[in-house]
């Protein structure tokens, strides 16, 4: 009887303090059904990837505010392609500059949400990538 | 086929995909399962358990960061959230008390969604568990969901059980009451620091000085009496430790209670007896759900929404539905 489920990672990594918006986007992937490992404030790259490995994540979720973006998400996906973590998706929320933007997906990023995007569209943009779960 | 070789020597993207595997319930998790239960029962399995919001994790961290310093050997943790019972969805926040265990290669931290299961465990616990022996950690720390009173699967997963409570939650008929308590090897006081944690351990204490070992017979006569049963553990009263885990107190003295209660149960030959406990239960458990299936590829789904039909509309009782399902005579 197998039972298989979407596991998501949603963390903030570098050093701003504010997870409002990491938290609602963790209750409503929570309430489409997904498994949302949450692991809160202040995460190194290196803290991101190794929870990510641990746990066998499809999607990691990193939130920034702090503008750290262009270090940190790099680094946050070659940690990850160098667990041998090939497929795992990462997406990213919080104020992304237009002109970064092309910088991250560059980098491997697969979605970018900005403020005022509904959470809707998150989960849906997730649905859409894993069908068959 | 999944390469067990791999999952036993540190290849740690490999033991964490098998882990989903078996979380899954696939037939590759399930084969893996069936070939790693040879190299399985080695670790000491100690399980936390306690209602929400006593600590449970920030606890659980000291204690792997305190194996790793002190005892020297190595941690996986398995901590258990509640899923939704409405959309299956969970959030699985421990990790987030378990940021000073970040970079060590010597711990391991899996967080499990409880789906749909009661008893505070998730149904694939003890084969998440058993993978993460047969991987070579020496102590297995198992976090249950957050526990109201009668979560007591940890208690038979588990060698040793630590009821964690903290000040406030309950006076002494709380302390009285079945369940929880009685599973208890060790019992933890955390946040001990607050008020009131006297008046905890007062009530925790008193419940274990009533404690007296007996059984109400009803024999043939109708008469009820009481005889002497064997204790849980002979010989072992569960020690109470007070600890503040956001400051690291009383840690070592759990450590040492938990040391000390794995030797009392080799030397009494209790850590066999639990063994055997454990396995009962999976393949009790294991049995149960494999008839379940048998029996749903018996039956087709029409003939079951036929008979359920009638117990709706009060023709048939739930009883009887079972009986005509089982015997075939629905038709």
């Amino acid at each position: 009887m197998t039972d298989k489920k979407i596991r998501v990672l949603i963390a903030k990594p570098g050093l701003d303090g504010h997870d409002r918006g990491a938290k609602v986007v963790a209750r409503a992937l929570r309430d489409a059904g997904m498994e949302v490992i949450y692991t809160g404030l202040r995460q190194s790259p290196e803290m991101i990837a190794e929870a990510a490995l641990q746990e066998d994540v499809n999607i990691i979720g990193l939130s920034i505010l702090s503008g750290a973006h262009l270090v940190l998400v790099p680094k946050v996906i070659e940690l990850v392609r160098a667990n041998g973590q090939n497929d795992v998706r990462v997406f990213v929320g919080g104020i992304i500059p237009e002109e970064d933007i092309p910088v991250l997906t560059k980098a491997g990023v697969s979605a970018i949400y900005g403020p005022g995007t509904p959470t809707t569209k998150v989960v849906q943009d997730i649905l859409d990538t894993f069908p068959s779960v | 086929m999944i390469d067990l070789d791999a999952v036993t020597s540190d290849n740690r993207l490999a033991l964490a995909r098998l882990l989903t595997e078996v979380e899954n319930q696939t037939v590759e998790g399930d084969q893996a399962l069936d070939r790693l239960f040879v190299r399985s029962g080695q670790a000491h399995l100690v399980g936390v358990t306690g209602a929400p919001g006593t600590g449970k994790s920030s606890l659980v961290s000291c204690l792997a960061r305190n194996i790793r310093a002190v005892q020297q050997q190595t941690v996986a943790i398995v901590a258990v959230d509640p899923s939704s019972p409405f959309t299956g969805g969970a959030i699985l926040g421990d990790r987030v008390r378990m940021r000073e265990l970040a970079g060590d290669a010597g711990v391991f931290i899996r967080s499990m969604a409880s789906r749909g299961e009661l008893g505070g465990l998730a149904r694939t616990t003890a084969g998440v568990v058993q993978v993460l022996d047969a991987a070579g950690f020496d102590f297995i720390l198992i976090e249950t969901v957050g526990a109201g009173q009668s979560e007591v699967d940890i208690a038979r997963l588990a060698h040793t059980t630590l009821v964690v409570e903290s000040p406030g939650l309950g006076d002494d008929i709380q302390a009285i009451k079945a369940g929880i308590l009685e599973i208890a090897d060790i019992l933890v006081i955390n946040k001990a620091d607050l008020p009131g944690a006297e008046n905890t351990e007062r009530a925790l204490r008193a419940n274990l000085d009533l404690g007296y070992n007996l059984r109400l017979n009803h024999d043939s006569a109708h008469k009820m009496t009481l005889s002497e049963v064997e204790e849980k553990a002979p010989g072992w009263t569960p020690p109470i430790i007070k600890a503040v885990a956001t400051q690291h107190t009383g840690i070592d003295e759990v450590i040492t209670a938990v040391l000390r209660h794995r030797d009392h149960l080799k030397e009494t030959g209790l850590w066999q007896q639990r063994d055997r406990e454990r396995l009962r239960t999976e393949v009790t458990h294991l049995l149960q759900a494999e008839l379940m299936r048998r029996w749903q590829r018996s039956v087709s789904a029409q003939s079951f929404e036929k008979v359920l039909q009638l117990v709706f509309e009060r023709k048939v009782s739930p009883g009887a539905a079972i009986d005509s399902l089982i015997n075939g005579s629905y038709n």
